[in-house]
C-alpha cells in the first residue's frame, strides 16, 4: 500500500463507486438496473478525472482580473475530458434503454435469465 | 466447480427445458420479477440454485478483488490537490497562459474545447446525433401502419395527448419563459463564465420537455416536429463544420482567417467560440427533446 490512501479521498470514493456499479452489472438480472449501474460507473469516472485536475488554493480556470499566470488556476483539461465523457454517457444510456424497450416489447420481461430462457424455448 | 460454472454460463444442459409459451401469443401476461437472489431462477432444481449461489459468490469475490486492486493503485497516486502532480504539466500551463491571447475566451475550458479541440467537440455533437438516429431506428416500429408510434398499452408512461392538469399548466406558464431565458443566457455566456453549449442546451431541452408535458403534443407540433428537428440539427452541425473548416484551413496554411477575436470579456468576443456554442446548444436541446419524445411516444407525435 502506498502512503496517499487517506489524502486521496476523492479518488477512493470514485474507485468504490466504480466497483459498486460494476457489481450491479454482475448481480442484477434486471436490465434497467444494469443501465443504472453503467451510469454509476460513468459518474465515478467523472469524479476521478475532475479530482485529478484540482490543485489546492487555486480558482476555476476563468480568467479574472486579467491575470494569465498558471499559478492562479486549476487544470482545465479534465473539465474538457469530463464533458466528452458526459456526452458519450448520455448517448450510450439512451441507446441501451432503447434496446431494453425493444427487448421488453418482445419478451414482456426485463429479467435477463427469463429472456434467455424464452429465446431458447423459441429456438427449440 | 469452475467447470460447472462455465457449463452453467454457456447453458449446456443445466438450464431446464421451459414450457412452450411464446410471448407474442400471450402479451398480457404479467410477471413481476424480483431481483432477489432466491426468486431469480424460475426453476426449482437444486442444481441450478447451487450454481446461482456460486455465481453470486464469485461475482462478489471478483468485485472485491477489483476494489482492492484499485484502492492499492489509488494509494500510490500523487497526493490530491498538490501542484507537482504529473497531470499538472506543461500542457496545462500552455493552455492557461496563451488561451486568452490565442482564442480570446475568458473561460479557459470553453476556449480549449471550442478552439484548440474543436474537432473533438464536433465529434461529440455527432455522437448525440447518431444516438438519436439509432434510438429512432430501434423505437419507430412499423412503417406500414398509419401512425409511426409504438403505441403499446404496456408502455404505461405514454403521456396523454391532451393533458388536463391545471396546476402543471399554470406553473409551466410561469416557469418556461424563465427557464428558456436562463438556458439562452448560459449558451450565450459560455465563453465568459461557467456554462456553454452543452449545459445550456440541456436546460433548453428541459424547457421543451416541460412545455410538451404541460400543453400536450398537439401544441408542440405546431412549432416543433420531426422535420424541424432534422433541419435544426443538420443546420447546426453544418454551420459548425463549415466555420471550423475555414478556421482550420487558414490556420494550418498560415493564412489570415479574418475572424476578429474582440475584446476579452465582451459578449462579442472569442472569435468563433460564440457561434460554435450556439450550434452545440441547438443540437443538445433538440437531442434532449428527441430522446424524451422517442421514449415516451416512439416518435415526435402523430403528424409527421
Amino acid at each position: 500500500m502506498g502512503s496517499n490512501l487517506t489524502s486521496n479521498y476523492f479518488e477512493v470514493t470514485a474507485v468504490i463507486c466504480f466497483s459498486i456499479g460494476f457489481t450491479m452489472l454482475f448481480l442484477n438480472k434486471n436490465l434497467i438496473k444494469k443501465v443504472i449501474g453503467f451510469n454509476f460507473m460513468d459518474s465515478s469516472i467523472f469524479l476521478f478525472l475532475a479530482s485529478n485536475g484540482y490543485i489546492t488554493g487555486r480558482i476555476s480556470p476563468i480568467i479574472t482580473n486579467g491575470s494569465v499566470a498558471s499559478e492562479n488556476y486549476i487544470n482545465p483539461i479534465p473539465a474538457g475530458l469530463v464533458l466528452t465523457g458526459i456526452v458519450v454517457s448520455v448517448s450510450v444510456s439512451a441507446f441501451l434503454l432503447a434496446l431494453t424497450t425493444r427487448l421488453y416489447l418482445r419478451y414482456h420481461t426485463l429479467d435477463l435469465d427469463e429472456m434467455i430462457r424464452l429465446s431458447r424455448a423459441e429456438d427449440d | 466447480m469452475i467447470a460447472l460454472f462455465i457449463n452453467w454460463v454457456e447453458g449446456e444442459d443445466t438450464v431446464p427445458v421451459p414450457e412452450k409459451d411464446s410471448p407474442s401469443r400471450n402479451p398480457g401476461r404479467e410477471k413481476r420479477h424480483s431481483t432477489k437472489v432466491s426468486n431469480r431462477v424460475g426453476s426449482s432444481s437444486s442444481h441450478t440454485k447451487e450454481l446461482t449461489l456460486l455465481y453470486d459468490v464469485l461475482s462478489v469475490v471478483v468485485c472485491l478483488t477489483v476494489i482492492c486492486a484499485l484502492l492499492v493503485t489509488v494509494s500510490w497516486l500523487p497526493k490530491f490537490g498538490s501542484s507537482d502532480n504529473p497531470a499538472e504539466n506543461e500542457v496545462y500551463t500552455r493552455y492557461v497562459e496563451s488561451e486568452l491571447r490565442e482564442a480570446g475566451a475568458v473561460n479557459t475550458v470553453a476556449g480549449m474545447i471550442l478552439d484548440y479541440r474543436a474537432f473533438d467537440t464536433l465529434g461529440e455533437s455527432n455522437v448525440l446525433f447518431v444516438a438519436v438516429v439509432s434510438v429512432i431506428i430501434l423505437l419507430r416500429a412499423d412503417r406500414k401502419g398509419k401512425n409511426h408510434t409504438l403505441n403499446l398499452p404496456e408502455l404505461a408512461t405514454t403521456p396523454e395527448e391532451k393533458p388536463d392538469d391545471e396546476i402543471l399548466r399554470f406553473s409551466a406558464r410561469i416557469l418556461i419563459p424563465a427557464v428558456l431565458l436562463f438556458g439562452i443566457y448560459v449558451v450565450l455566456n459560455g465563453h465568459l463564465s461557467a456554462g456553454g453549449g452543452f449545459s445550456g442546451g440541456a436546460i433548453l431541452g428541459g424547457a421543451m420537455i416541460l412545455y410538451v408535458r404541460a400543453f400536450g403534443v398537439e401544441k408542440m407540433e405546431k412549432i416543433f416536429t420531426f422535420s424541424t428537428y432534422k433541419w435544426i440539427t443538420f443546420g447546426a452541425l453544418m454551420t459548425y463544420t463549415l466555420l471550423k473548416t475555414w478556421s482550420f484551413y487558414t490556420g494550418a496554411n498560415g493564412l489570415e482567417s479574418g475572424i476578429p477575436l474582440g475584446k476579452p470579456g465582451a459578449i462579442l468576443s472569442g472569435g468563433l467560440i460564440l457561434p460554435l456554442n450556439i450550434c452545440v446548444g441547438l443540437v443538445v436541446a433538440c437531442t434532449m427533446y428527441a430522446f424524451y419524445s422517442l421514449f415516451s411516444k416512439g416518435g415526435f407525435g402523430n403528424g409527421q
